[in-house]
């Protein structure tokens, strides 16, 4: 390892005029770039501006249709993630690629040694693991179960892994997405001294604060073009923004509206525990007519059962839940649409809609058996069309026809029509469950928008988001869950990002 | 490789793929025809003369489609809402137990009041035998494919046992067979002295009620629902398991029809031959129609074709007639295959 500063050394990577189509969509548009040594460079962008892309062309995934990769000044073999890898180059994906029932050492030296070889040489690899935790602040137990870490210990992990193999270029696709903001913080320092270290970093993201914070230089993304190049030291969050959107963007604006009565109203309530998120316990909430709770918390402690619980997937083992002040029995997803809760859900693919199945079939699945759409058993098809061509024109959705499989649908559509299809009857009670994730700008503003309007019309809205700026913007109230329980509320402006972060990471009795 | 999701193919597409697998089955059984010394080309010339080169032919296409198309009806609705119903066969041999339990002479009515009651109590005994395998399955997450399946061997021997016992004829010159059911029990025949009955005609009220209740109707929309994504249809406040269990209840129902329909229309009795396998190859059934009740139809009547025509190809050009079965399970494979194709594109990089 050379302990050497950045200097006016050739560039460890060079980028030339990548071009990659698939049929009409050109996901990258002759694209050229250069990533230095001891330097990290952000790759920003919205969802579908090409960042993954680009990504897997470096890695081999894709071969380019035009363009060329030098690493270290030699051209890269297109197409061939060994070169990539024997290159130096390393990648932490997005979604971990780790094996749950190894250890963290097995975890890291698997596919490095000869399949000739018996055993593991644990001893040696057992050394350089921790002289590199060491060096980089990656603290790990090498013999604990991948399956047991927490989120942010597996993202070392995997760092750790990138390491091992002597990368000399680290690209994190969306690291942070899944830490709280103390383990963005260590993240960020381990960053630093690669760099000082001599690596080079690629940074992918499209949380602004975060590019500020951590990056040299920035390059923009939009629609599979390089819209703009800055060094981070020189230009500022609104600029990179609508270099990113191709436009100003602009705050929701958030009209004051009175608290009106209370709608839903939970005492006391714990849930038994299943899957991996924590159980609710003992969790007090009330949502009120015309506000908007929103609900911050590191994923997995417990928003998964409370929005099952509102949604009726789930029931309560203790305490009571009350809507429009009568308590509510033979709770089930039936049931709590009956009682008017709109519910937009996390996962849309897998939950929210039947990909295989048309627009006009998923739109009417929540209310398929009204007057409104089927008589004595029999489906009006000619009133679900009816609804789902108003949806369309309504929310703008694009879509080639309302008989179109909906998992053709980009999510940004598929979400305008999952909220189309919950708002419709002008719900008391909104729950959005991590509603903007994965959206585009504009979408995300406008499913922001249709929130806002339902609390307008006095509905109560619950908005839970690991996404604490989007928190802020939009809540009347905030309240944050921590291994199945609830802080005190805070009203808006009332408590820090920096506040919140510390109830996230489970300081909750700080709260009270 | 990876496989990408592509958009609802046309009409034209859609048809194409049958098409498609038939073709392929062809080139493999062409192999085989070649391996075994004939010539394909005349051996699948005088399976098709087979099939339907005559009137005798055809009808007895017809006929050997008719239980056909109730165990393809039975399969391809309960595979429509992901119920994996490998048990027709079973289902099959309870609607022919009941047909000779009330239809030998227990109940003395006219066949106007005969036949409908008969009928009801089959579809009953074939949707309480699936409605076991679909409790297990909702409420204790037991696989249906294997109690379906070894329900298949119980049932058989089962009525083994009654054909041996209860149900034996004493008149059976000690045959395991049951009695002959009465006259009014039976189903008349379309052509006097053929052997095309009533049945066939019932088949296809079936398949196309079927039809309308898949297309039409809330439970064939929620059946679907479940099929397509039973997390998602959940959460959408659709009754997943009852959802299920009216599909069982369906699915064995239409099975059962086919036990009813050969011995009422055909054999008048019930023999441990009763079906070679129909409940099996109305998997196959169910899968070159897409699971389409109105297809059913058709590959029933492409299925039968080629069991009866290799029957008589085999006699002519003395290729064994295990040929068609070689055929029948080509098909189904080279289907599956071109249903995932109909479905996504294959991407390599």
């Amino acid at each position: 390892m050379s302990y050497t500063s950045p200097t006016a050394e050739p560039p460890v990577l060079r980028l030339s005029g990548i071009t990659k189509r698939f049929g009409a969509l050109t996901a990258n548009d002759a694209i050229s770039f250069e990533l230095n040594k001891g330097e990290v460079v952000a790759l920003l962008g919205e969802n579908g501006a090409g960042k993954t892309t680009l990504m897997n062309i470096l890695f081999g995934h894709y071969v380019a249709d035009e363009g060329s990769i030098e690493a270290f000044g030699q051209t890269l073999p297109p197409g061939d993630p060994k070169a990539a890898l024997a290159a130096g180059i390393g990648m932490v994906h997005q979604h971990f690629t780790l094996a749950d029932n190894m250890t963290v050492l097995e975890n890291i030296a698997l596919g490095t040694e000869s399949l000739w070889r018996p055993r593991l040489d644990r001893a040696s690899a057992r050394t350089r693991i921790a002289k590199l935790a060491a060096d980089f602040g990656l603290a790990v137990n090498p013999d604990a179960r991948v399956g047991a870490l927490s989120v942010g210990e597996r993202q070392r992990v995997e760092i750790l892994k990138a390491l091992y193999r002597d990368a000399r270029v680290l690209i994190l696709d969306e690291p942070t997405a899944v830490l709280t903001p103390a383990e963005t913080e260590a993240l960020f320092r381990t960053l630093k001294m690669l760099v000082a270290n001599g690596l080079s970093i690629i940074f992918i993201s499209h949380k602004l604060g975060e590019v500020m914070a951590v990056s040299d230089r920035v390059l923009v993304l939009r629609s599979g073009r390089l819209a703009g190049e800055r060094a981070t030291a020189r230009t500022t969050r609104q600029e990179l923004a609508a270099l990113m959107v191709g436009q100003e963007v602009k705050q929701p604006a958030v009209a004051p509206v009175t608290r009106g009565e209370a709608l839903f109203v939970m005492n006391d309530v714990s849930t038994s525990a299943r899957g991996a998120g924590a159980a609710l316990d003992q969790v007090s909430l009330t949502l009120f007519a015309g506000e908007i709770v929103g609900l911050a918390g590191v994923s997995g402690n417990g928003q998964a059962a409370l929005a099952g619980l509102i949604a009726g997937a789930e029931r309560p083992v203790s305490g009571e839940m009350l809507i429009a002040g009568r308590a509510v029995a033979n709770w089930s997803t039936r049931a709590a649409l009956d009682h008017g809760i709109a519910r937009i859900p996390e996962d849309r693919h897998a939950v929210g809609t039947i990909g295989d199945m048309s627009v006009t079939e998923n739109v009417i699945s929540e209310r398929y058996r009204s007057a409104r759409f089927s008589r004595h058993g029999f489906l009006d098809w000619k009133a679900a069309r009816n609804f789902a061509e108003g949806l369309i024109r309504d929310y703008d959705v694009k879509c080639p026809s309302p008989e179109a499989r909906i998992r053709l649908l980009s999510g940004g559509n598929m979400q305008k029509l999952i909220l189309g299809r919950a708002l419709d009857p002008d719900p008391a009670i909104v729950l959005a469950n991590q509603p903007a994730r994965g959206l585009d700008v504009g979408a995300v503003a406008y499913v922001h928008g249709k929130l806002l309007e339902a609390r307008a019309r006095g509905a109560a809205v619950l908005l839970i988001s690991e996404d604490l700026d989007e928190i802020m913007a939009l809540s009347d109230r905030i309240l944050v869950i921590s291994k199945g329980r609830l802080s005190a509320p805070s009203a808006r402006g009332e408590r820090t990002i920096g506040e919140i972060g510390e109830l996230m990471a489970g300081h909750l009795e700080r709260a009270a | 490789m990876r496989l990408e999701p592509k958009p609802a193919p046309s009409l034209a597409a859609t048809l194409a793929y049958p098409v498609a697998a038939i073709a392929a089955t062809l080139v493999v059984a062409s192999l085989l025809v070649l391996a075994a010394g004939a010539s394909p080309f005349s051996v699948f010339y005088l399976v098709a003369k087979g099939a339907a080169g005559s009137q005798f032919a055809l009808l007895e296409t017809l006929t050997r489609a008719t239980p056909l198309i109730f165990t393809g009806l039975a399969v391809a609705v309960a595979f429509r809402a992901r119920l994996w119903n490998i048990g027709a066969e079973a289902q099959l041999y309870i609607g022919a137990v009941v047909t000779v339990v009330l239809g030998t002479g227990a109940l003395p009515l006219p066949s106007g009041l005969l036949i409908p009651i008969i009928i009801v109590a089959a579809m009953a005994a074939g949707a309480l035998l699936l409605a076991g395998p679909a409790v297990l399955k909702t409420r204790f997450g037991v696989d249906e494919v294997v109690t379906t399946l070894l329900l298949n061997f119980i049932v058989l021997l089962f009525v083994s046992m009654l054909l041996e016992g209860p149900l034996k004829d004493p008149m059976g010159l000690g045959w395991p067979q049951s009695s002959k059911v009465i006259a009014e029990a039976q189903l008349p025949r379309i052509i006097q002295g053929k052997r095309l009955h009533y049945g066939f005609v019932l088949a296809l009220v079936a398949a196309f009620a079927m039809w309308v209740v898949m297309k039409k109707t809330v439970l064939g929309y929620e059946m679907r629902a479940v099929g397509h994504n039973p997390e998602a249809a959940r959460f959408a406040g659709i009754p997943v398991n009852r959802v299920l269990m009216k599909t069982a209840l369906l699915s064995g129902g239409l099975a059962a029809l086919a036990g009813f329909s050969e011995v009422a229309g055909l054999k008048g009795n019930l023999t441990l031959d009763l079906s070679p396998g129909f409940g099996y190859s109305g998997i196959v059934v169910a899968m070159l129609a897409m699971l389409n009740p109105l297809g059913v139809v058709a590959s029933a009547i492409f299925v039968a074709g080629i069991f009866v025509g290799a029957d008589a190809m085999s006699r002519a050009a003395g290729v064994p007639s295990y040929i068609a079965d070689v055929m029948v399970a080509t098909a189904l494979l080279s289907m599956v295959t071109a249903i995932l194709f109909s479905r996504y594109r294959v991407r390599w990089r």
